[in-house]
């Protein structure tokens, strides 16, 4: 699967915590200069990859490279070629930003005088300029990921790991991380990206992996993961409540029930003639029906179906097989 | 971008690294002037209390000032273990340390600063500490290079409890770990003879007084400075300097490799 340009390869990865298996033969390849998205619920290990991957965590089997180097045996490699966003502002918040950035340039070795070059070009890209000697502390959430992204980027780092770098923030904070992001990869620069949001990975992520309990369990890009599950679905809002049960049971496998809207959902791939089947089956039956559509599955569906959670869509819950596309 | 292995070497990095680390903690002060102060006035405050209100050393033969005033000093040494765990503890809950160790520095390089800014921390307390002193009476007796030994023991005991603070504080994790810690900071710290002679106290307490590193240091340091220190005879108190040395070389030889270990590895 890998190949010499892959800037991140993760192959049979596993972490234990005690009983819980973390990371359960985690395993994909991530092509230099894209942004790869690491799409799962909490607890499904995305963090826990994060940190084996940025040399934090030691791993307990399996192999794993960023960079073209081994993230056991050549951590101060991996260390020189990467940048971190974690889940926590990963910044000195009794700090001013400039303080902050000057420091960790220091810490690359880049000199004094260059650091605080640095610092002053960062904070100018970002936005910062003009926060003078305010502790971070004082900033807003917004302000403060976009100080830790630009720590992150002081040495131009090969590989950036953003570990859901938005959680937390508001609308207009996502927005402006969102734009930071997308200058970045214009730059060439390879991005490994989690998130719980899967409008997030849709809108930055070239392919996404979706992770649940340790493992990959679907691979592709945005498009391809939609078209997989079970492509086009119908809904059907009934007009009886009292006869929803009798409808879902006509409309066949993996159906879902939304009793507050009345509505029913099911897989539809055949379109045209599931629409007529269902008109058939509901007229039949006696059943009346307020409104029928056939159309494309939201990511979301794609997401909840392949981690288990939330819908209770029969079929689609069970392909927890490991599929690439 | 120069990130490169390039320039003054290891050992060199390994310099500039603890000092950028160390300004970080001296930037700290710079913003947190009150707190600095706070850390200064509060052993300060318990010496006027045990001087003025607290009333005179148990079974101490001669001025208690005299007595008192090196007991306080290495009280404020031991008690120093707690303002290391504190600020260990709320630098390893922040994604900060996560960064330096993501980051291709020397990653002892942090506990350097600790030590470096808790050690500089304490040669102001002792400072403040002795000025005070002076003012209330106290006096050293035996000459400058005593003296300076005297407080040279006393920053010893200090750099030991920093290295077992940082190890614990590890170990603890959280910062609400460290109540407890703290809780037991104070019998331990008076189980000592900072305040009251060993003779003065029930056999058994007496000799756990005796052995305790603190009162060992105590014992020296007033044996250098000239004060009273109503020596029983016994062989912990005849060998003060001694165990006022050995112990926290002990302390630290096990727990500088330890906390260094530990936070190489420091992976859940």
């Amino acid at each position: 699967m890998s190949t010499v340009s892959d800037a991140i390869v993760v192959e049979g990865v596993h972490k234990r915590f005690g009983k819980k298996r973390a990371l359960d033969g985690l395993g994909f390849a991530v092509r230099g200069g894209t942004v790869h998205g690491v799409l799962g619920p909490n607890g499904a290990g995305k963090t826990t990859a994060v940190r084996v991957l940025t040399t934090l965590l030691r791993y307990d089997g399996g192999r794993a490279e960023v960079a073209g180097f081994d993230v056991r045996s050549q951590a101060a490699e991996v260390r020189r070629r990467i940048g971190l966003l974690g889940q926590h502002a990963a910044v000195d918040e009794k700090l001013g930003g400039r303080q902050n950035l000057e420091m960790f340039g220091r810490l690359y070795h880049l000199g004094a005088r260059r650091a605080g070059q640095r610092a002053d070009e960062l904070l100018e890209r970002f936005g910062l300029a003009d926060t003078g000697r305010k502790a971070v502390e004082r900033y807003s959430g917004g302000m403060r990921r976009r100080l830790d992204l630009a720590a992150s980027l002081i040495t131009d780092p090969e590989v950036l790991f953003l570990d859901e770098p938005t959680t937390g923030l508001d609308p207009r904070g996502r927005a402006e991380v969102w734009n930071a992001v997308r200058s970045l990869t214009a730059g060439g620069t390879t991005v490994l990206l989690t998130t719980q949001y899967l409008e997030e990975a849709d809108q930055l992520a070239d392919r996404i992996s979706v992770v649940d309990g340790g493992r990959v369990v679907a691979e592709g890009t945005a498009d391809r993961l939609k078209a997989m599950v079970g492509g086009d679905r119908i809904d059907v809002v009934i007009r009886d409540t009292d006869r929803l049960g009798e409808a879902a049971a006509l409309l066949g496998e993996g159906v879902t029930v939304d009793r507050d809207r009345r509505l029913l959902g099911a897989p539809a791939p055949d379109r045209m003639r599931a629409l007529t089947r269902t008109v058939r089956a509901l007229e039949e039956a006696g059943i009346e029906a307020e409104d029928i559509a056939v159309r494309r599955p939201t990511l979301d569906e794609v997401f909840l179906s392949l981690t288990g959670s939330g819908h209770e869509s029969g079929d689609l819950a069970s392909a927890g097989t490991e599929v690439a596309v | 971008m120069s990130t490169t292995t390039a320039g003054p070497g290891r050992i060199g990095w390994a310099l500039a690294d603890s000092w950028t680390m160390t300004r970080r903690e001296l930037a700290h002060w710079a913003r947190q002037p009150v707190q600095v102060v706070v850390g200064l006035v509060f052993p300060v405050m318990l010496l006027l209390m045990f001087n003025y209100l607290v009333g005179g050393g148990r079974g101490v033969e001669g001025d208690n000032t005299e007595f008192l005033v090196p007991g306080m000093l290495a009280l404020t040494m031991a008690f120093g273990l707690e303002g290391t765990m504190l600020a260990v503890t709320q630098d390893l809950n922040k994604g900060v340390v996560d960064r330096f160790r993501s980051m291709p520095m020397v990653s002892g390089a942090v506990l350097v600063g600790r030590s470096a800014a808790d050690m500089l921390q304490s040669v102001a307390a002792l400072a403040v500490m002795t000025g005070v002193g002076y003012a209330l009476g106290w006096r050293w007796h035996n000459g400058t290079a005593a003296a300076l030994g005297a407080l040279g023991l006393l920053l010893l005991l200090r750099f030991a409890m920093l290295w077992t603070g940082i190890q614990l504080a590890m170990v603890a994790g959280r910062p609400e770990m460290v109540q407890a810690v703290q809780i037991l900071v104070w019998p331990v710290g008076f189980l000592s003879n900072v305040f009251a002679t060993p003779e003065s106290m029930p056999g058994p307490l007496g000799a756990a007084v005796e052995w305790n590193p603190m009162s060992a240091t105590a014992t020296a340091v007033r044996d250098l400075f000239g004060n009273p220190g109503g020596s029983s005879g016994s062989w912990a108190a005849e060998h003060a300097e001694l165990l006022a040395v050995l112990w926290p070389v002990a302390l630290i030889a096990v727990f500088f490799p330890l906390a260094v270990r530990r936070f190489a590895r420091l992976s859940r």
